[in-house]
């Protein structure tokens, strides 16, 4: 370039003053490279394009960066389906065993990753066998696609990843609603390190997501599988699921091993065709965000745990409250560490544990029934707590997953 | 292809004393003892309508 040009307006009358600011320092801005305008009314601008990219709320992923983990930390012989760390399940069956742990190797910038270590290895993997992690979105979440419009979007995923072992790795989402996939492989260059990878899925005009609380993504990691998986191609166009397609592009072989482990992190699922920035959440938001799936009441080792006020429905029954954290998905399942970790408080007896309960629940709170206790007067008042005890060991959880 | 299959046993309806109507299913799922909510976007309640449905378990009326 050899002239600058600056331009007037042909139909403005006022004066453009470019000012110098009070430094003696030299100063270069540098304009980008294309015809453009730097911000105006339009959306596409340059300026707005990168904050859109990097502002407000874009990662779709909850929990992508590992940070919570109400159920545990660790989680030896991960049954088929089971959720681990909040919001992220583990899918195996037949090709060994796996123990997922809340680890605290994570690249910069993160504190915790999502592992998963062989611990009992199938170097052959045959037939059905399939081992992938798993994060489901309800299809209300996902409206801003598109999808299923001449109008859908390109999505982009990116996240962190180390194992021990290199090779390819499988990642779909796969559209619940429509029974529709999308697939590509990213590559593990360089064992046991950390990798950031990033794979952008074009926009599917077929199929509209449900606007609803149900899953309609699963996004998928296959980490190894039998031939009923792999037996197919990489599906790097939206088509009809093909169980074949679903993990053909697969090498790792996480399962050949007891010194297999895989670690990621840093998940996000964005709109647009570039992985930006991971967006940071605190950890209050992110357990807020869990929380509408799945919340535990976890006692503490040395502080009482007091659940509320209840009263005598009868001689021997109490009932209480409990109002949730967050508005649920769904009606929740409840489960507990067990019936005699909940006592009840009255003065002719203190504390007094319980033997059955049960939970009725809604979306926003749930009645806990808990059962034969000693007789008392029907109608009083009583306090209702769950017993201290080491660190997870008493609990109870409402349970309204995907 | 089945990705997961829940293992469901004791499942019977709950009634909590106040009405003579079923509010819940306890069972136990996966080794875990559950109140199971009637609605059926609750996953555990689809499982276990599916299982009826396939005739692999039954639910007990509540005592």
């Amino acid at each position: 370039m050899s002239k600058v040009k600056i331009a007037g307006h042909a139909s403005g009358s006022g004066t453009l003053t470019i000012q110098a600011p009070d430094t003696s320092s030299s100063r270069t801005i540098t304009l980008p490279d294309s015809t453009d305008t730097l911000i105006g009314a339009a959306t596409t601008d340059a300026l707005t394009t990168r904050i859109n990219a990097t502002g407000g709320r874009k990662n779709m992923v909850i929990n992508g960066a590992m940070q919570v983990s109400q159920r545990g930390t660790s989680f030896a012989a991960i049954g088929n389906g089971d959720y681990s760390l909040d919001r992220w399940g583990n899918s195996n069956a037949n090709i060994g065993v796996y123990t997922v742990t809340q680890d605290s190797d994570a690249p910069d910038g993160f504190a915790n990753s999502y592992k998963v270590d062989c611990t009992t290895a199938d170097a052959s993997p045959t037939g059905a066998d399939y081992l992938f992690i798993f994060q489901k979105i309800e299809g209300q979440d996902l409206q801003c696609w598109k999808k299923g419009t001449a109008s859908a979007e390109s999505i982009t995923l990116s996240f962190w990843v180390k194992s021990n072992k290199t090779g390819d790795i499988q990642t779909n989402l796969y559209d619940t609603d429509n029974t529709r996939i999308i697939g590509n492989t990213i590559t593990i260059n360089s064992a046991g390190t950390w990798e950031q990878k990033s794979l952008t899925f074009a926009g599917d005009t077929t199929g509209a997501f449900t606007n609803d609380t149900n899953d309609s993504l699963k996004i998928e990691w296959w980490l190894d599988a039998g031939s009923s998986y792999s037996s197919g191609s990489v599906p790097t166009s939206w088509e009809a699921v093909a169980t074949g397609d679903r993990a053909a592009g697969t090498t790792l072989a996480l399962a050949d091993s007891t010194s297999n482990y895989l670690n990621i992190t840093g998940v996000q699922l964005e709109l647009g065709t570039a992985a930006t920035d991971f967006e940071y959440r605190s950890y209050g938001e992110e357990l807020a965000l869990c929380q509408r799936y799945y919340e535990r009441f976890v006692a503490d080792a040395s502080v009482e745990m007091l659940i509320g006020i209840g009263f005598n429905y009868s001689a021997t029954t109490v009932f209480t409250n409990y109002p949730f954290k967050q508005v649920k998905r769904v009606i929740p399942t409840f489960t507990s560490s067990g019936a005699s970790h909940f006592e009840r408080l009255t003065p002719s007896v203190g504390w007094e544990a319980a033997s059955t309960i049960s939970a009725v629940a809604n979306l926003v709170s749930a009645r806990l029934n808990i059962a034969n206790f000693a007789s008392q007067t029907a109608g009083d008042a009583t306090e209702v707590r769950i017993t201290t005890a080491a660190a997870g060991a008493h609990w109870f959880a409402y349970d309204a997953e995907l | 292809m089945v990705e997961y299959e829940m293992s469901i046993t004791n499942a019977q309806y709950y009634q909590d004393g106040i009405e003579d109507i079923n509010k819940v299913i306890n069972a136990t799922i996966d080794g875990e003892e559950m109140c199971v909510p009637l609605d059926p976007a609750n996953r555990h309640y689809a499982e276990i309508l599916k299982q009826v449905d396939e005739g692999t378990i039954t639910i007990e009326e509540a005592d």
